[in-house]
């Protein structure tokens, strides 16, 4: 009777389990709850429901359909790294942490496992040299290439010249915060501004003395590398203080709907580099009303859509079904698996007419991934709250970061990393 | 005058702002630990509880939508009414009288006569309890919270002493909500001091908190102060979760205020409602002159760990704190 019982669990197992073996598995280490929720749970949707979409309309990816396991991180990054040790075994095709703190510890473990991970404007840095992070890709755009498009936003303001000018960075005290002083240290040698630095201590609740400092030194612009409640109180301290909102420049991690919306009237004209677009304006919505929301399927109440941080998690979903598609047809095969992904990732070409085909027109920047170049192509557009209409307007087209100064920081910190971990440079 | 010298005053003021904002956390504490010897974990996860609260009621938010629409696969999210803000504020109070009514009943009942360390473990269990019920029945988003209380600088302000520098500056900067958050607190303090020196239900208060046997022998009921006490401490809660809630909105990270409180108690002791006014004051104009001060030197970012040091270093002379009683135990 038990071994009846077995070979019958046994056999309801296999049968189960088979389907899940021929899915394309993305996990998405997400964070729904916790201090960091706000921005975590409009991506996770986003993320999730454009595998949705694909299943519905199109039966999946190649014939494949798609799987999302969700795991809960809480943007802890030990519970990062237990997610990802859970879920990596379940046929998983490409992580994207959302992260900088699991990034990196995620970097040695996923080039060990070869399973590639995608940090989408976060991260390492450096990883876009694809030389030495064979695993790791970081397009369309990173820290760096953000840090340079505000200051070419700023020289644009400035009639081309910033000579003279001072700029002041209020960033999070933090690995993530410090990214872009480098960055700014080399641009403001090059155009001349003076930059002063006015680090915030996590979380960022209370922020009065920065905007003391702000007030008293009256920098030209301020700009600002924030991430959850640090975000909500420093737009607000601007707009208490009466700094003028458009010199006021935030990173793309600083500018989304919760960050401006606690802020009111007072956060009208804050600005932020942004990579995708942002609204409901693009013809896949309509495909996801139809297919994803109407049929009671959306990840969450179907209320996030076209803001922020829900396109930006569509955008990565984009971004890799484009990749396996890619894998699909140079490996010949459907059922992709993790290194055959990586092969995608790497060849992945996302023209202006292929988004326009997804619904997706000028959605985002063109991007070209090679062996070399992991970082795409390090664009981003300047948008700007309109706090009566409540909505981000894009008040520029993609800019071209200054790549002549960034790929140098890049190659410098690569090859460090590489010398620490015995990485021999590939690509050649 | 130099305008260095202005700017310093400026800093002191908005350090003394700063102080009474961290003092309203700190109070929530205070109360609690004086009526049951508790150190309770969960003040900044109860401000956190309380301005959810405060803004689904005004909202008309339904609680445990999001719960309710995935078991039933409704699609209900408001009542589709609001609520004026004094009324909000009126119904949160009752909520967190409810809480306390829950937290004795299922909790602090069953607890009676254990060591304190395991009280301390259980308002730990409260705290990541009330975090999880929080995001369940009002949802993980940022809330902005609006119950009509001004922000920004006061214009007045600045425009009337401006003439004291030079050109560069601008005239005193104070936020109008700070300006409230003192009157508040000021009206707070003073209406503890009073209930507990003149009403019969503060004098067993204070009895409570000086001995619980004795006060047990002479017929107060601990359960009825334990309800009390908390209901203050929600209500403080409540305060404390306006006044930082209006500056960042209302969300997750509204619970690590109790951070900031954690160095006034140090300094004012864990006893005294004055401990915590002026612990706060001294933490507050003390962090900001020293990032005014010596942060540009050392990197800026100095408040965190410089109100702990400032905080120790009295601990150095005063273990108890500045208002905190002295404990002798004969042996």
């Amino acid at each position: 009777m038990r071994l009846k019982k077995l070979a019958a669990v046994t056999a309801a197992a296999i049968t189960m389990a088979s389907p899940v073996m021929a899915e394309l598995v993305f996990p998405s280490l997400s964070y729904r709850t916790g201090p960091f929720a706000a921005g975590g749970v409009p991506f996770a949707d986003g993320y999730a429901d454009y595998f949705t979409l694909l299943n519905e309309r199109d039966g999946g990816i190649g014939g494949e359909l798609t799987r999302v396991p969700e795991c809960e991180t809480a943007y802890n990054t030990e519970k990062g790294v237990e997610c990802y040790e859970a879920t990596k075994g379940d046929g998983a095709l490409i992580y994207q942490p959302l992260s900088t703190g699991i990034t990196y510890q995620l970097i040695p473990k996923v080039s060990a496992d070869g399973i590639p991970m995608h940090t989408m404007g976060y991260g390492r840095t450096s990883a876009a040299n694809g030389k030495v992070f064979e695993w790791i890709f970081n397009y369309p755009g990173n820290y760096w290439d953000s840090a340079s498009i505000m200051v070419k936003h700023a020289l644009d303001m400035e009639g081309g010249s910033l000579e003279g000018k001072s700029i002041a960075l209020l960033y999070h005290n933090s690995a993530y915060g410090k990214e872009p002083i480098r960055t700014l240290e080399e641009l403001a040698e090059k155009h001349g501004y003076n930059l002063t630095l006015i680090p915030v201590d996590s979380p960022g609740q209370e922020q009065k003395s920065q905007w003391l400092q702000i007030r008293r030194e009256k920098p030209d612009y301020v700009f600002f590398w924030g991430w959850g409640v640090m975000n909500q109180v420093a737009i607000q301290e601007a707009a208490n203080i009466r700094y003028p909102m458009d010199h006021f420049i935030g990173v793309w991690w600083s500018g989304a709907e919760p960050d401006v919306l606690p802020a009111g009237d007072g956060a009208d004209g804050y600005k932020s580099t942004n990579f995708t677009g942002t609204g409901t304006d693009y013809p896949i919505f309509d495909d996801l009303q139809t297919y994803v929301v109407d049929k009671g399927l959306a990840a969450g109440d179907g209320q996030s859509l076209g803001q922020v941080q829900y396109n930006r998690g569509m955008y990565a979903a984009m971004l890799a079904a484009e990749a396996v598609r890619k894998a699909q047809e140079i490996h010949g095969v459907s059922a992709i698996n993790a290194a055959q992904m990586r092969d995608g990732m790497e060849a992945l070409e996302v023209t202006a007419a292929r988004m326009e085909e997804l619904g997706m027109p000028n959605f985002g920047p063109e991007v070209n991934v090679t062996c070399e170049n992991h970082g795409g192509p390090g664009m981003g557009l300047i948008q700007q709250w309109d706090a009566s209409a409540q909505k981000w307007v894009a008040i520029t087209d993609y800019i071209q970061s200054d790549r002549e100064v960034i790929n140098e920081l890049i190659m410098e910190d690569s090859a460090a990393y590489a010398a620490e971990n015995g990485i021999e440079e590939r690509c050649n | 005058m130099p305008d260095q010298l202005l700017y310093a005053l400026e800093v002191t003021l908005n350090g003394l702002m700063a102080g009474v904002l961290y003092s309203l956390v700190a109070l929530g504490f205070v109360l609690i630990f004086k009526a049951s010897g508790i150190f309770n974990y969960a003040q900044g996860v109860m401000a956190l509880f309380a301005a959810l609260t405060l803004v689904g009621i005004q909202e008309g938010q339904v609680p445990f939508s999001h719960l309710i629409n995935a078991i039933f696969g409704t699609e209900i999210h408001h009542f589709g009414w609001t609520v004026p803000a004094i009324l909000a504020i009126m119904l949160t109070a009752a909520v967190m009288v409810v809480f306390a009514w829950a937290v004795e009943r299922f909790v602090l009942k069953h607890l009676v006569n254990q060591p304190d360390i395991i009280l301390f473990m259980a308002t730990i269990g409260l705290a990541y309890f009330m975090e999880g019920v929080g995001d369940l029945m009002w949802g993980a988003d940022i809330k902005k919270l609006d119950v009509g209380l001004p922000q920004g600088g006061s214009i007045w302000l600045e425009e009337n002493t401006a003439w004291l520098g030079g050109d560069g500056f601008y005239g005193f900067f104070i936020d109008r909500l700070d300006i409230v958050a003192t009157v508040v607190a000021a009206i707070l303090v003073i209406s503890l001091t009073l209930f507990s020196q003149y009403s019969k239900q503060g004098r067993a208060l204070r009895a409570v908190a000086d001995d619980h046997q004795a006060a047990l022998s002479v017929g107060i009921s601990l359960r009825f102060i334990w309800v009390l006490v908390w209901s203050i401490a929600g209500f403080v809660a409540l305060v404390a979760g306006i006044m930082w809630g209006t500056k960042s909105g209302v969300q997750f990270s509204l619970s690590l205020i109790a951070l900031k409180a954690l160095p006034v108690l140090m300094l004012g002791g864990f006893t005294s409602i004055p401990g915590a006014i002026v612990g706060g004051l001294i933490i507050g104009v003390g962090e900001k002159l020293f990032e005014f001060f010596i942060g540009p030197m050392v990197g800026g970012a100095t408040e965190n760990w410089f109100a702990y040091v400032l905080a120790l270093l009295f601990l150095v002379f005063r273990p108890q704190g500045l208002f905190g009683e002295k404990i002798i135990e004969r042996v």
